[in-house]
């Protein structure tokens, strides 16, 4: 394809001039067991067109039946995004022809939403709290996965044919439509981007979605226009599609302030159309225009009968919702005593859940913390997993700080036991044990130590003897290093002061 | 006036891929006027009290367990594929010319 590059304008001079306008369509897809429709496995990766029944692949005089699970699901990312839940409501055909979807309609709702009127507080990295407007919540089923095959650069453009497996198809799908959310300014590519993963964490926390964007589980269709400062009417929108990643959502909402300010600027009219965002060019290029093929004629479908809800059945299932996230992390931090950056850098480092595990386990807040910030997340870093995936458990972590507190092993020494616990060399003690790692504890061996790092540094021990206790630093060094760290630093600082007849 | 028209016809055969003469879309729209004509009949006698029906039983709440049934293997699947390739249906290039 040839790359067209759009003028943009600078994002601060677009802001200048303009505020943005964004509207979000975020796909959700459910980890039912089985599909919207039909019985076949809800599964990712299988053997294409394996999971897949008559119902799937649209044949003739195949009867659709609703997943239950699938409707309470829906019902409860409603409540959880403070919506109204319907009373009676209803499925429709989307008509479309289009090789992903077999039956060439894809079942879904459209006046009548399970779910409506809700909205969220999104919070973002500083704290600022933007509320979005929910439209509408509602069902629907996945389409089929194409793959463009022959084309030079495996797109849709130039390809010379596509293959199709369906096994996605009829895959439960939850479409949560936000109303349009004026006034973030500045703020938009962020709120974007905070918006979207506030969704993944509600639905990952309600249980109803494995929400992992990577397997496109969270898809977001973002919608941008922009309008010239102090005017009341929207500009014309943009919609970019399938921008998959959170990362992707800010940058994309950002690059069409910046392109949509541009082509404002040179007086052309925003064409309404699709977008499509390029992760390599960090850019978007025009999908196709709005056109007749948008007329979806939908009409009731015949084949399933309507949801009707009642209060005791909300109720039910409002009941079993879980501590919304937000409220989730207040309550934790509160608990934990951390400050504001210590904790943000504690969810950022997705490890809050493992904390609380750890503490539940029976270690203070503190000493959670500095394991799952400290050595956790470093050999996660450098093994690129993430912290909860190294198979470090809340009990080792316990054994491990029983022992330092015992004074049998020190900070340094822990890790190395650690080591040996994830090397499969067995549990702390008898890591300990094995690799002959106890701090060195018989005053013998240190006093000996000692005597030599003071003769080593004889200037600085007449300086701790003047009264310059700071300095004992350096001789508790060489005597960590002569014992190879096996010492514990505490008790080795004592000896040191008592040997040199100081007070401490 | 009839409810609908010949370029409402037009439209509608190229929504839904159906290639028609100028002889079928003047025959098809005077045929479907008729029959939109008759169907609005049905609603000067329903008065503002009865609403509009989609569904005709009174049934609601028809659900599924969410248990794994039977499924179609690969090759049943494409049994009646025209073409197929890797254990996928095969189509023709989607984007033609777009």
């Amino acid at each position: 394809m040839t790359a067209v590059t759009d003028e943009v304008l600078s994002f601060d001079e677009a802001m200048e001039k303009y505020d943005p306008v964004l509207g979000f369509e975020v796909h959700v897809e459910l980890n039912t067991r089985t599909k919207m429709f039909s019985s076949a496995p809800n599964a990712f990766g299988d053997v294409p067109n394996t999971n897949v029944t008559p119902v799937d692949l649209g044949l003739p005089g195949v009867l659709p039946v609703v997943n239950g699970v699938a409707v309470e699901s829906a019902i409860k990312i409603g409540l959880a995004l403070n919506c109204r839940i319907a009373e009676k409501c209803y499925f429709a055909r989307k008509n479309y022809f289009y090789p992903d979807t077999p039956k060439n309609f894809q079942t879904s709702q459209f006046e009548d939403p399970i779910a409506y009127d809700g909205s969220i507080d999104i919070e973002l990295a500083d704290g600022t709290v933007f509320t979005v407007e929910i439209e509408r919540a509602h069902m629907e089923e996945d389409a089929g996965k194409l793959t463009h095959m022959g084309g030079a650069t495996g797109r849709i453009q130039g390809a010379e044919f596509s293959l199709v497996d369906y096994n996605r198809a009829g895959v439960p799908l939850i479409e949560i439509v936000t109303k349009p959310i004026v006034g973030a300014g500045s703020r938009a590519p962020e709120l974007a981007k905070a918006y979207v993963a506030a969704i993944r964490e509600i639905v990952k926390n309600l249980g109803v979605s494995d929400a992992r964007m990577e397997r496109g589980n969270v898809r977001c269709d973002a919608n941008v226009s922009l309008k010239p400062k102090g005017q009341e009417k929207f500009g014309t929108r943009t919609e970019t599609k399938n921008v998959n990643s959170l990362r992707a959502v800010e940058h994309a909402v950002r690059y069409e302030i910046q392109r949509h300010a541009a082509v404002l600027d040179s007086g052309t009219p925003i064409q309404q159309e699709t977008r499509h965002w390029h992760e390599d060019t960090r850019s978007t290029t025009s999908g196709r225009p709005k056109s007749d093929a948008d007329d979806y004629r939908y009409f009731p479908e015949p084949d399933l009968v309507p949801v009707v809800t009642n209060d005791a059945w909300i109720e039910k299932l409002r009941a079993e919702l879980p501590e919304p996230p937000a409220e989730r992390r207040k309550r934790l931090q509160a608990d934990w005593g951390y400050s504001d950056a210590e904790f943000r850098d504690v969810v950022n480092a997705g490890v809050m859940s493992s904390i609380e595990d750890t503490i539940a386990a029976g270690v203070s807040a503190a000493v959670a913390r500095k394991w799952w910030m400290g050595e956790i997340s470093r050999r996660a870093k450098l093994a690129d997993v993430e912290p909860a995936e190294l198979g470090v458990t809340p009990e080792l972590i316990v054994e491990l700080n029983a022992l330092i507190e015992t004074g049998k092993i020190n900070d340094k020494l822990s890790r190395d036991v650690l080591d040996g616990v994830l090397a499969g060399e067995g549990t702390p003690a008898e890591v300990v044990e094995k690799r002959g790692l106890a701090v060195v504890s018989d005053d013998g061996p240190l006093l000996e130590a000692i005597d030599g790092a003071l003769a080593a540094q004889p200037d600085v021990a007449d300086k701790i003897r003047g009264g310059k206790v700071q300095a004992v630093g350096a001789i508790v060094g060489g005597v960590m290093k002569a014992t190879r760290g096996q010492a514990d630093a505490g008790r080795v600082r004592e000896l040191i002061l008592q040997r040199l007849g100081v007070e401490g | 006036m009839a409810e609908i028209n010949r370029d409402d016809v037009a439209h509608l055969a190229r929504l839904a891929h159906i290639d028609m003469t100028d002889d079928e879309l003047d025959r098809m729209a005077g045929e479907l006027a008729v029959i939109v004509d008759s169907i609005k009949s049905v609603s000067e006698v329903a008065g503002d009290d009865v609403p509009a029906t989609s569904h005709p039983i009174p049934l609601s709440n028809v659900f599924r367990d969410d248990v794994v049934g039977e499924t179609l293997s690969n090759e049943e699947a494409l049994l009646g594929a025209p073409d197929n390739a890797d254990g996928r249906f095969k189509v023709p290039a989607i984007l033609d010319g777009e």
